[in-house]
């Protein structure tokens, strides 16, 4: 026997539970990715009952269904187009009056509805009571209560899913928009109801009421209609007479309606019986946006969450590394030297690595984030910081994704999901780059301390300033150059403080995780095979010196002084050997570096950077740094004959430093140049993500070098000029 | 402001925190006032101001029963009646 297949569509306002409900009915058997076309959330839950497999979809939460936010459009949409079987609202029951306006939206789409009362427990705390029969008498539809974050009414709400596609279970509420406007939907009505193609979707009362209330997407509809221009022409009439006979537009007129008619529900159904009183959530208010106190806990609050995410991370980080370690001996133990086993260790190794090495910071982050937008903390945060944030063109939202930029611009990026609007997230993401990441320290370290040392931390500093500047003024110029005209309006609802369910916490954070390492997994892995690649050809060098034989004469000279030395001796000249051939060993590599396709590379760019003051050698680690800004370090470090483990406080690669061409001018350059550049692969991998392709992110990158390159050509003939910083 | 026998009509930026108001109509046009009418701020609601952030923007108000954040340039466009 087939099992019978159902489609369910979850449709709800922000913050009604909506998602608690989702999994309560779904657990882990969910699957995430984006709407068709747009970097909106789309989730799809299964839950097999009784020979009924059930999808649940859940749509992105709104407060209506009208056209112009991508979320309501989707949301419509589906409904309309996708034909699910049942829609389920969900209602938070302590805000009933505001919720039903969605519902209204639903129900006159005439589709079959399923309303879930959820929240009654916080409902009843404050004195709320809804009389659920009276709701089913009056609306003509199931009503199951629920409360979401203890998982109660979750098998209810299945039940009748199963139920309500047994009967006709279609709504009755008879919503009128008054006398005098009705008269008019019903002539505009009986027109479209003579164009069967345009009315095969949808009824033709509700494409009527539609087209008075100014929809975009149906006036678009209708443009393919022959009968566009007379029922336009009659429409705009009514909006004359309207306007003129009660001083108000047609669409606030309908608002009005439905919200009166709401009002008038709700008196039939709410019983109240405690007055409005200081709620627990008005009594956190007190502290949490506390004129005083807010900003101050609020930024206690961003303290913590930066230093769980980067300095808890490390612990997970270094598993990780440990991890890909033993994978590359496993490799190295298994597979005969050659080709084949270094393209796996150093290239396809590193760059899997690359990637999973951000998860744990990925995951402690939305660990925070989505607790903080559970429980309803974020919209406090964002009611906070918005006042700065506008002034510099953003949205409140915006705070957290700058802030955790300072430790990876990976998951900063992704952070940006909070923001509603997809303007004010393309400029979060756009803006991001220039604040400092971890990576970017090690770099700084090295070149603050080797020509700096006295005043290391004050040029550090600096960089970090000046990132920030970039940023706020790359944002401000943004905004004038692409997203001129109305910035989003910051309305914004403040749901009372609740406890999240650790189940959906987890699953959120999972899911993050796994979105993240699934879309940017191909950008990282193609960037670390071409670097690779571009570091291991051409094979056959001509090498200068015969580096092979040179360590074998050295090893043969030793052998005989060893065994003749006395034995207290013989450790010191083990070490001196060792010393000699490692010098030896780091020469060959470093022209190993010079003469395979990067160092040509590196060469030939050259140009571009000689403005700037840099070499060849730097120009090279560049270009690696592309990939990762970690290894901007160590490719130094085999450049300047010191080893690839050279790390920023390796002596010796701070004293070839010193003593190369590179003045502390040419290094606080190199400095601002890399603060500036292309961001790394991941970045790049996960910009492309969220700005939902290459031209965002094509831009970021060339702006990115572009804006690095000036700078770095002020810094360095301005300071040429002036005589500043050029003694090496 | 304008004063109509004791009730004084004005924009509800002017409201101060822990007053009430009643929405007379809103100015403008566009997405942003479809929005609030949507979200309630329908003629004839009260709302009744919160508090104001700690950098005196945005504020934040109670209507129909929930609570929510505007900016003192969007509540401009308001026209209310203190009560």
């Amino acid at each position: 026997m087939a099992a019978k297949k159902l489609t369910v569509a979850i449709a709800g306002n922000p913050n009604s539970g909506k998602t608690t409900i989702f999994n309560n009915l779904t657990g882990t058997r969910h699957k995430v990715g984006n709407w068709a076309g747009v970097t909106v959330e789309k989730k799809e839950g299964f839950v097999s009952h009784n020979g009924t497999d059930i999808t649940f979809v859940d749509l992105p939460g709104t407060y209506s269904l009208s056209a112009y936010s991508m979320e309501e459009v989707i949301a419509r949409r589906f409904v309309v187009e996708d034909n699910p079987d049942v829609v389920i609202n969900v209602l938070d029951a302590a805000n009933l009056e505001r919720n039903l306006y969605l519902t209204m939206q639903i129900l006159e789409l005439g589709v079959k509805v399923i309303l879930v009362l959820n929240m009654v427990d916080t409902a009843k705390k404050r004195g709320i009571v809804i009389d659920v029969k009276k709701l089913t008498e009056l609306t003509g539809v199931t009503v199951v209560k629920s409360i979401g974050n203890k998982n109660k009414g979750t098998d209810e709400i299945i039940q009748a899913v199963i139920s309500s596609c047994e009967n006709k279970n279609t709504s009755h509420i008879n919503l009128r928009y008054g006398d005098d406007l009705e008269k008019y939907i019903k002539k505009v009505e009986d027109i479209l109801s003579t164009d069967k193609e345009l009315c095969s979707k949808y009824s033709a009362r509700w494409l009527s009421v539609k087209l008075f209330e100014k929809d975009k997407e149906i006036l678009e509809a209708l443009k393919k209609s022959p009968l566009e221009s007379e029922v336009l022409d009659r429409i705009s009439k009514v909006h004359k007479s309207i306007e003129e006979l009660y001083d108000n537009d047609t669409e606030s007129l309908m608002v009005e309606h439905r919200y009166g008619f709401i009002h008038g529900l709700c008196k039939e159904l709410i019983h109240k019986s405690l007055e409005d009183r200081i709620i627990a959530s008005d009594k956190i208010d007190m502290f949490l946006t506390n004129r005083l106190l807010g900003i101050p806990i609020f930024l206690g609050i961003m303290w913590l969450m930066f230093t769980a995410t980067f300095t808890l991370g490390e612990i997970p980080m270094g598993w990780i590394e440990s991890l890909f370690a033993v994978l590359a001996d496993i490799v190295r133990a298994t597979i005969p030297a050659g080709l084949l086993r270094d393209l796996l260790v150093n290239g396809i190794i590193t760059g899997l690595s690359g990637i999973i090495i951000f998860l744990p910071n990925i995951m402690i982050l939305f660990l925070f984030i989505s607790f903080f937008e559970d429980t309803g903390y974020m919209a406090r945060a964002a009611f906070i910081m918005d006042r700065i944030m506008h002034i510099i063109g953003l949205h409140g939202k915006s705070f957290i994704p700058l802030i955790m930029g300072f430790g990876c611009n990976v998951p900063a990026i992704m952070a940006t999901r909070t923001l509603e609007s997809k303007r004010d997230r393309i400029l979060s993401i756009l803006i991001n780059p220039y604040i400092s990441c971890n990576a970017r320290l090690p770099i700084y370290i090295l070149f603050a301390g080797a020509f700096f040392p006295n005043s290391a931390n004050n040029v550090i500093f600096s960089i970090y300033i000046l990132g920030i500047c970039v940023s706020i003024l790359s944002g401000l110029l943004f905004k004038k150059l692409f997203f001129k005209g109305e910035s989003e309006p910051f309305i914004m609802e403040l749901p009372p403080y609740r406890l999240p369910t650790l189940k959906g916490t987890a699953i959120h954070m999972w899911d993050k995780g796994v979105i993240f390492i699934r879309k940017i997994w191909r950008v990282v892995m193609v960037g670390a095979v071409l670097i690779w690649f571009l570091g291991n050809f051409p094979e056959n060098i001509k090498y200068s010196r015969n580096y092979t034989g040179e360590v074998n004469n050295i090893e043969a000279s030793y052998k005989t002084k060893i065994a003749n030395a006395k034995k207290g001796l013989q450790e010191k000249l083990e070490q001196e050997k060792e010393s000699i051939i490692s010098d030896i060993t780091n020469q060959e590599k470093s022209e190993h570096q010079e003469k395979t396709y990067i160092g040509k590379l590196g060469k030939f760019v050259v140009p571009v950077f000689k403005p700037l003051g840099f070499d060849w050698k730097n120009s090279v680690s560049l270009i690696c740094g592309f990939v990762a800004k970690e290894i901007v370090v160590s490719t130094h470090g085999i450049l300047f004959k010191v080893g690839e483990d050279a790390d920023e406080g390796n002596t010796g690669l701070v004293e070839a430093l010193r003593e190369s061409h590179m003045t502390p001018l040419t290094a606080y350059t190199f400095m601002v140049f890399t603060l500036l550049y292309t961001p790394c692969l991941a970045t790049v991998g996960i910009m492309k993500k969220e700005t939902g392709g290459w031209k965002w992110t094509s831009f970021s990158i060339v702006y990115s070098f572009s804006i690095a390159w000036i700078l770095s050509f002020i810094v360095y003939n301005v300071g040429s000029i002036a005589g500043i910083g050029l003694a090496g | 402001m304008l004063i109509i026998g004791r009730r004084i009509l004005t924009t509800l930026d002017k409201v101060k925190a822990n007053q009430k108001a009643v929405i007379i109509k809103l100015n403008g046009n566009g997405s942003i006032r479809k929005r609030l009418l949507e979200m309630g701020f329908t003629a004839g609601t009260e709302i009744y101001v919160k508090k104001h952030a700690p950098l005196s923007d945005p504020v934040e108000y109670i209507i129909k029963g929930y609570h929510l954040s505007l900016r003192l340039k969007e509540a401009a466009n308001i026209q209310a009646r203190i009560i």
